[in-house]
């Protein structure tokens, strides 16, 4: 039995712009309690971050560890 | 990242500290100031830099004994009554004695606590009877403040390693087995010593939004200490006291009246009215919210609306920038604000936490549980309404005696077979072809805890819910499917979350009574001071299901009289307040 792709938004979002994951940066991944954060590749090559999976306790270390403000914290629409 | 590898490695340590939120860190700088040759291991399935309940800060010690405005006394009786009279008291009291220790200590760490004019604690009353309540102005620093000790005093951190069982042998703790949640490698890690800080069982109930993670406690922590204690062999104490919090409606956080209620804030029903006198959380304050709720004068409310620009602009600088500080973001969603209305507020998710109210692992003054070498402290240890003031002192205690008990012991033996066997069950969700995913074992076994758990608390439904754990439980070992590392620790915690499910069905159906307000109302049984003054102990059994004793509380330290024993009883407002 093939699993469903049932899409959902997430709450984390991260502007690409600001992000330096390329520089090497994986702060907001490493102070994830839940460690929904992961590193991708962009289709030029480069990195950033994003969430990869909808398990959030909006809580907001992401945000506020990140160095260069790119990480913003909204609320799961379920609750918002 | 996430690819399952097969390895397994061995660490050997003196004491090894499950946790690294509030009890894990302290319990593992004061093991290490006491014995400095000791080998200690810090151990967090997230970051100890951001995990555990405190992970953003807190706004404030809700529980602080400080002399000159409360005496270890007052606020042994206090919670006693709070919590209804269960209580061993040498262990509240013992904390009354030497939280005021740790604040000093946490104060050189760089932590402030808010003073007056006079350079005085500026502590507040919000309890009942005593004055406890003490504002932490940089309380957004705690966990920097902690992690920075932890690196000074060379404690070895591991993080990102979920420990799934505890090895037992010799009659004493061995060690315990954990998993890698992003690689899934075993780590097998032998210990003279273990300390449990891992924090409530706060993915138990599933909260009215639908949303898996969006509860009242930090989702990460989700009951491993409550599953590893239980199949270890320990002892679990009065798990039917429930938690259950006045909240933020949808938010889900806390509405929070330790910081508003000093300055004018209160609960309200639809009309504006106060209804209850204090806003402390109990068990009989959360069955006055819920005969709110439910009798025609709800929705409930906090109410801030008719106090003055200043006070509310300082309650909205406190609240949003500490504990839960989405909580501005989300208010800015709703177009709601403190000035113009009032705030809708519901009633919590279930679940186990001695933070706010008695149901834990059982410890004794010492953070002792009832297997020699392991100990627990914080939110899952039994030391009722211990917050987390009460995590980072009985982690004190628990670090304190386990520096002195690994003098004498060396490693204690165990079976080999065991790691074999919890590695063949960690793993078996990753031998399948496929399945069911854990999120939808965990969404079903959460929704049925609400249906049939929630209290009031009806004995045929809880039986109908232990029929469908059981089921759910066939579903999830039989055809439970994961298809990465991170899945892995979600199944994990999903297999953790319907043992936590299965314990409150069956400690709620042992004591026959009802106590603790809402948290077990029983509905067919009256309060019984005759047959239910006493803990309940819930073991694991010889058929692998729990199995109760009841278990004396012991003799008061600090008497009672028979007209203070119901204060708590007697919160609903007889004349009501008028709206502004």
């Amino acid at each position: 039995m093939p699993l469903a792709q049932t899409a959902t938004t997430v709450p984390v979002v991260v502007n690409d712009d600001l992000c330096i994951a390329d520089k090497g940066c994986t702060v907001c991944v490493d102070v994830c309690p839940l460690d929904v954060l992961r590193i991708a590749v962009k289709d030029d090559g480069t990195k950033t971050a994003y969430m990869k999976y909808d398990e959030c306790w909006y809580c907001m270390p992401c945000e506020a560890d990140c160095p260069t403000d790119a990480v913003t914290v909204n609320l799961p629409y379920l609750l918002k | 990242m996430d690819e399952i590898l097969d390895s397994s490695n061995t660490l050997e340590c003196d004491i090894l500290i499950i946790g690294g939120g509030t009890a894990g860190p302290m319990a593992a700088l004061k093991a290490k100031k006491k014995n400095p040759k000791a080998n200690v291991v810090l151990l967090d399935k997230a970051n100890v830099k951001r995990s555990g309940a405190i992970s953003m800060g807190m706004d404030g010690l809700n529980n602080s004994v400080i002399p000159g405005y409360a005496t270890p006394e007052q606020y042994t009786k206090e919670i006693t009554i709070a919590n209804d009279g269960i209580c061993d008291q040498a262990a509240v009291y013992r904390y009354a004695e030497e939280c005021y220790g740790i604040i000093q200590e946490l104060d050189s760490f760089g932590i402030r606590f808010q003073k007056d004019e006079n350079g005085e604690y500026d502590v507040k009353k919000v309890h009942h009877i005593g004055t406890y309540v003490l504002p932490m102005p940089n309380g957004d620093t705690v966990k920097k403040a902690l992690y920075r000790q932890l690196r000074k005093a060379r404690i070895n951190i591991v993080n990102r390693y979920m420990a799934t069982r505890l090895l037992t042998g010799e009659g004493r703790v061995a060690g315990a087995i954990c998993v890698n949640t992003r690689t899934a490698e075993f780590l097998t890690v032998k210990a003279k010593a273990v300390i449990m800080g891992l924090g409530a069982a706060g993915r138990l109930g599933l909260p009215t939004s639908g949303y898996l993670y969006g509860t009242y406690e930090n989702a990460t922590n989700s009951g491993e200490g409550y599953a590893m204690a239980y199949h270890a062999g320990a002892g679990l104490a009065n798990l039917e006291c429930y938690q259950i919090n006045p909240l933020i409606k949808d938010y889900n956080g806390p509405a929070c009246a330790y910081v508003a209620g000093p300055l004018g804030g209160y609960t309200a029903n639809a009309k504006g009215e106060r209804f209850i006198e204090c806003d402390y959380w109990s068990g009989q304050m959360m069955q006055e919210f819920y005969d709110e709720l439910q009798g025609g004068k709800g929705p409930v409310y906090l109410k801030l609306n008719h106090l003055a620009e200043e006070t509310v602009a300082e309650i909205e600088r406190v609240l949003h920038i500490v504990e839960r500080p989405t909580r501005g973001h989300f208010h800015a969603g709703r177009g709601t604000d403190y000035r113009k209305q009032m705030i809708e507020m519901h009633i919590s998710e279930i679940g186990f936490c001695s933070g706010h109210s008695a149901s834990g692992v059982f410890v004794d003054e010492h953070a002792r549980t009832t297997i020699p070498g392991l100990y627990a402290a914080g939110d899952m240890a039994n030391v009722p309404h211990n917050y987390m003031l009460g995590a980072f002192t009985n982690g004190a205690f628990a670090g304190l005696d386990a520096a002195e008990f690994i003098e004498d012991v060396d490693f204690a033996s165990f079976d080999e077979g065991e790691v074999i066997a919890e590695r063949d069950r960690v793993l078996a969700p990753t031998k399948r072809d496929d399945g069911i995913p854990p999120n939808q074992i965990e969404y079903k076994t959460r929704r049925l805890v609400n249906d049939y758990l929630q209290p009031p608390k009806v004995t045929a439904k809880m039986e109908l819910a232990q029929q469908r754990f059981e089921e759910v439980r066939e579903d999830m070992e039989q055809g439970m499917y994961v298809r990465d590392a991170h899945e892995l620790m979600r199944a994990l915690e999903a297999s953790t979350i319907l043992d936590c499910a299965e314990m409150a069905a069956a400690a709620s159906m042992y004591r026959t009574e009802s106590r603790w307000g809402l948290y077990h109302n029983r509905v067919e049984y009256e309060r019984d001071d005759e047959n239910w003054f006493c803990h309940t102990i819930l073991t694991k059994g010889a058929d692998g299901k729990p199995t109760h004793k009841k278990q004396e509380v012991k003799p008061y330290i600090v008497e009672i009289e028979d007209d203070e024993k119901d204060a708590y009883y007697k919160q609903r407002v007889t004349s009501t307040v008028a709206a502004e």
